[in-house]
């Protein structure tokens, strides 16, 4: 009986049912004919559909071919269907707006880090203001994207990209202000009302009373430290290049910082999800890089000219680039 | 703020965190264990003598609902009503399965798919997200999934216990579900995967229908103990 299971495969649905029905009316002698060739059957099955066609349909049938499209079940999956497309619709939105963000991010981090070197600093930084302006812009608009909907569950979605953002802008920051921006901080630039203009001076007054004209993106916990995470190495870079410009006192000052930094992340060791304990590593290296580079400075530096000390760690920067490019 | 301080409050938010997720954690064993139970109720149904007394069974069933519905009750507490997608993982599972076991006795009571609604009602959630604790129409469709395996099953053993006009109802069913699922536009995730295993239901399903019907058993509906050759 193995073969008419196998022939099934090959037809088509409806001479299925056709060959179902005919061959009832078939006796066994016959049938066991049909089942040593199985090519033939599949065709004359096709065949007796319309010899057969006034062979009284079952009830089976009738139901099975045409499903009947105005049926609760299909009218629920229609529904269903729709449902479930505005929500892919809107994830794979958010997909593309956090992945500009994340571009636009980077791209600001990359100005900023030719701001050490750059004789015009204040454009530089002012430069980036702009820059981070329009990433903001962009962040709204994933925010009015969620607005009624549950921030979690598009989180996945847009969390690259606001990691990157919280990157780029306590970069920017840490420029500013030699310290750690904080999440408050960085939530409190979220908030976005209805009128850009009104936004500066709103935004004191909005985050306290909620009208319903505004509306703000909440940068979760997790968030915030991968974001931190990743500015670490961003400062190891900073503190490599300031040496290499013959900065002596921006190491030190860094090195200072990212041990606060490292001590935070170790306090909060394997408390958070697993991807935060997994930075906690790269925090370590980039912390050593800076380590040894102020190990090297205080060493070398007592012996050597001040004018000197670019050469000595433009290729000590170089060493560096070139390890961080391995790993 | 210092650098610490500012950790010393994340790590108080991460750890805030981690507790809820715990509460969670209790209350869905809990439910977890309930699905269990529950599981062994229709299951009988796959036994020769389980067909007769169906009734009663999807009785006892209706009943452990109850529990499952205070347990829900207390799940509910555990969390932030607006935060449902950040623990969402938690309940994903046994909610899927509930979902089928509520599926399955309803089917088994009037041999129709029950709506999301209806499902929400018996598990005592919401079906909109705007109302609070509500089921997710992924999770839905994957419990109904389920339901189309178990009733493959259910099928086969339908034909043993001697029953063969249930399978041709199970297939007019399956294939109005399939063609249901059909018009679902699918991304490439968990549901997907579970919806590609629709087809080896239908498929068996059909070949039950067809072995039937090539003897002409599907015709004695009542259906005689000798009816195979």
């Amino acid at each position: 009986m193995k073969c008419p299971g196998q022939l099934k495969k090959k037809t088509p649905k409806k001479t299925q049912t056709n060959t179902q029905k005919t061959h009832q009316q078939q006796n066994l002698k016959e049938l066991e004919s049909w089942e040593l060739e199985p090519d033939r059957a599949a065709g004359s099955g096709g065949f007796r559909k319309r010899k057969h066609d006034n062979f009284p349909h079952g009830q089976r049938r009738e139901e099975k071919e045409n499903v009947n499209p105005s049926s609760p079940l299909m009218t629920s999956f229609k529904s269903f269907q729709l449902e479930l497309d505005t929500r892919h619709d809107k994830y794979e939105r958010l997909v593309k707006l956090s992945r500009d963000i994340t571009i636009e991010s980077k791209r600001t981090i990359f100005l900023l880090h030719r701001y050490i070197s750059a004789p015009n600093g204040e454009e530089v930084l002012n430069e980036s203001e702009v820059k981070l302006d329009a990433v903001r812009r962009k962040i709204k608009q994933v925010a009015q994207e969620l607005i009624g909907e549950d921030m979690y569950q598009f989180h996945r979605a847009i969390s690259p990209g606001l990691q990157e953002y919280i990157e780029a802008v306590s970069f920017q920051y840490f420029i500013k202000t030699r310290s750690l921006i904080s999440i408050e901080e960085i939530n409190k630039q979220l908030v976005f009302t209805a009128e850009d203009r009104e936004e500066t001076t709103n935004m004191t007054s909005t985050s306290q009373d909620k009208q319903p004209h505004t509306w703000s993106l909440k940068v979760t916990p997790v968030d915030y430290l991968l974001g931190v995470a990743d500015l670490t190495g961003e400062l190891m870079r900073l503190c490599i290049s300031s040496v290499g410009n013959g900065d002596i006192d921006t190491p030190f000052e860094l090195s200072q910082f990212l041990r606060q930094i490292y001590d935070g992340f170790t306090f909060i060791g394997n408390t958070g999800p697993y991807e935060v304990s997994k930075k906690l590593y790269t925090l370590k290296q980039s912390l050593a890089k800076v380590e040894n580079a102020c190990y090297t400075l205080k060493v070398r530096g007592s012996e050597i000219p001040k004018h000197m000390l670019a050469d000595v760690f433009s290729t000590k920067t170089e060493l560096i680039d070139q390890e961080e490019g391995l790993s | 703020m210092s650098v610490s301080a500012m950790f010393v409050a994340l790590q108080g938010a991460l750890t805030a965190d981690q507790d809820i997720r715990e509460e969670i954690r209790k209350v869905v064993q809990a439910l977890e264990q309930t699905a269990r139970e529950m599981l062994t109720l229709p299951q009988g149904v796959h036994q020769g003598a389980g067909f007769q007394d169906i009734p009663k069974k999807c009785q006892k069933a209706r009943e452990h609902f109850g529990t499952v519905r205070t347990q829900m009750e207390s799940l509910k507490t555990k969390f932030p009503a607006d935060q449902y997608y950040r623990f969402h993982e938690h309940w994903r599972f046994v909610l899927q399965r509930l979902v089928f076991l509520a599926s399955f006795v309803v089917y088994l009571e009037t041999e129709t798919l029950v709506t999301r609604e209806a499902v929400a009602e018996i598990l005592g959630i919401e079906a909109d997200r705007e109302r609070g604790f509500h089921l997710d129409i992924e999770d839905y469709l994957s419990g109904v999934l389920t339901l189309a395996s178990e009733l493959a099953r259910l099928a086969v053993n339908s034909v043993t216990a001697g029953d063969y006009s249930r399978p041709l109802r199970i297939s007019t069913f399956i294939n109005e579900l399939d063609s249901g699922f059909r018009l679902l536009n699918l991304k490439n995730d968990s549901l997907r995967k579970r919806y590609d295993g629709l087809k080896y239901d239908v498929k068996k399903i059909e070949e039950v229908v067809y072995d039937l019907s090539i003897r002409g058993l599907n015709k004695e509906a009542t259906g005689g103990a000798g009816g195979e050759k």
